[in-house]
């Protein structure tokens, strides 16, 4: 098997300190899917959200959902979320909140079994950081265009703590608990025919990618020698995902879904070090050195 | 303890018969026990390479089954001592092979070997796998072309994720790069992969170059391993690598163009 190193975090001390109490609430940062909605038609959803999840099969099985009403259209619109639940379940997704929108929509979600989270703002805008792209861009090739869009983010659930008896102890632990995520370390080779994928996370990886080789993360992608099979970051849309390599010379790379082949890549930084990143919903090539 | 090594290479042509039977031979020659199983059930050949086809009354699969004993299946080679044959079945097929049978058999021949060589069919499905199972070293046998430099990458990602060692969470599997049929002329030109193109991409120790030569098809045809003809160059070249697969830190040969003196054009090299 492949080595990876994931660090495991377990709650050591809650068993002999709190053995008397029963339960606690603690705050914590949870990586969720988000459902953006443009508009509602229950038909129109369940089908492309259906192609949305063949093209990922089981990647999206029975994950929990944040249902983002922010970008819907038409403000006024009634959204059936019995319907919606429905179709959710038909695909095996589970939608368990939903962020912004109207109150009267809110109200509606809230009929149907749905919590409401606050919506998030002020996340870091990707055009801001200044970035000069190779001379010859090509074309960027964009995936089969979808209606709703699955992006994942960080849904930060920050509620205080408000365990019993906090002892100092526990006070420290609980913000680190938060920024805990998964990494995944690759120190071998990733041979022809394997599949490496860093669920939640970031991949890195110290050795070669070979050709007909396959890493995917949810999160950015390190390549520490040559990168000569398919890179796919920010599978589950994560549009702020980039993948950096030593040597690009990948039969593909991808960024939530939009992705570029070796044709298209030998135009471009072949061979050097580069960052491929999203800007402006276009995937760009630059160079790591200058 | 017995040392298991696989002869594999994911394609199948590139010479993991020869390399099987010259690597046994040599080592025998060196006065380790050795046996070499044929793990190609349906496609036997190491028996005609090392010439004892007409010997073979059991096989592999007749022990698997209980059919025969070890002792009646070993065939004893006619060219060097220490020297044992396991032939493959040529009526059965691969799913004869099962993974506590073949584990049976190599912990008993572990008892009394120093060496096991399995020589593994192309492929990797069920039959490369049991002959990679249980490896503790493989020997890869890569042609210097881009398709097997593939496959072979492929192989090696199996060593890594479905052998024994992997599965147990032991030491990895020690993986060595052989590659055959090599003609200098042809990589100068060219039409052919040079060593350092195929180290750096497969990323493993080599073990050794195996010059393109017509002594290996005369070896094969007579059914005399290629490294007991020692004036040969691929006899030399598999002789340095069993020296290598021993600890040896030996040169590699045979990389550049061989220029040929007056006397060899002459009367031939």
């Amino acid at each position: 098997m492949l080595l990876s190193v994931k660090r495991i975090h377990e709650n050591m001390h809650a068993s002999t300190s709190l053995s008397e109490n029963y339960v606690q609430l603690k705050g914590s940062l949870v990586p969720m899917t988000v459902m953006e909605l443009f508009q509602f038609d229950s038909a129109k959803i369940e089908s492309s959200l259906a192609q949305i999840i063949s093209q990922a099969p089981g990647f999206f099985e029975g994950a929990p959902i944040i249902i983002a009403l922010e970008k819907v259209a038409d403000e006024d619109i009634v959204i059936d979320f019995a319907k919606l639940l429905e179709s959710c379940a038909a695909l095996r997704i589970k939608p368990v909140a939903v962020r912004g929108g109207t109150l009267i929509q809110q109200l509606a979600a809230k009929k149907s079994g749905l919590a409401v989270v606050p919506s998030n703002k002020g996340r870091q805008d990707p055009k801001t950081v200044p970035i000069e792209p190779f001379a010859n861009e090509s074309a960027t090739q964009e995936a089969p265009a979808t209606k709703p869009v699955l992006e994942e983010v960080s849904s930060p659930q920050e509620s205080p703590d408000i365990a019993p008896k906090a002892e100092p102890e526990q006070m420290e632990e609980s913000p680190q608990e938060a920024e805990m995520v998964t990494t995944k370390i690759i120190y071998q080779p990733v041979r022809s025919g394997q599949q490496v994928y860093a669920r939640g996370g970031d991949l890195i990886i110290l050795a070669a990618v070979s050709p007909g080789a396959e890493i995917l993360a949810d999160g950015n992608i390190h390549v520490y020698g040559p990168l000569r099979g398919r890179a796919l970051a920010g599978v589950r849309g994560n549009t702020e995902a980039r993948i950096f390599c030593q040597s690009l010379e990948a039969e593909l790379v991808s960024i939530a879904g939009q992705y570029k082949i070796s044709e298209d890549l030998q135009k471009s930084g072949w061979k050097s070090s580069s960052q491929v990143c999203l800007i402006d919903d276009k995937l760009t090539i630059t160079p790591l050195s200058k | 303890m017995a040392k298991i090594i696989v002869v594999t290479s994911g394609k199948g042509g590139v010479g993991k018969t020869t390399t099987s039977a010259s690597i046994a031979t040599g080592l025998a020659k060196r006065g380790k026990k050795t046996v070499v199983i044929d793990f190609d059930v349906g496609l036997r050949n190491l028996d005609l390479i090392m010439n004892c086809e007409r010997r073979v009354v059991y096989d592999f699969v007749n022990v698997i089954n209980g059919e025969a004993t070890l002792t009646q299946a070993l065939i004893k080679d006619k060219h060097v001592d220490n020297l044992y044959i396991l032939a493959a079945s040529q009526t059965r097929d691969k799913d004869a092979l099962t993974k506590e049978g073949v584990e049976g058999i190599l912990n008993k021949l572990a008892e009394t070997y120093d060496f096991i060589i399995c020589d593994s069919p192309a492929g990797i499905e069920h039959g490369a796998q049991m002959a990679l199972h249980f490896a503790d070293e493989a020997i890869v046998v890569t042609n210097p072309e881009v398709s097997s430099v593939r496959d072979s990458d492929r192989i090696l990602g199996i060593l890594q994720s479905k052998s024994r060692r992997a599965e147990l969470g032991m030491d990895p599997v020690g993986e060595h790069l052989l590659l055959t049929r090599y003609n200098p002329e042809r990589v100068l030109k060219g039409e052919m992969l040079a060593v350092e193109d195929v180290k750096e991409i497969l990323a493993i120790k080599l073990l050794g170059v195996i010059p393109d030569s017509q002594s290996v098809l005369n070896a094969s045809n007579q059914g005399v391993p290629v490294i007991l003809d020692e004036n040969s160059d691929a006899g030399q070249a598999y002789s340095d690598a069993v020296d290598r697969l021993l600890g040896e830190d030996k040169e590699h040969r045979f990389l550049d163009i061989q220029k040929k003196g007056f006397f060899k054009r002459m009367f031939g090299g």
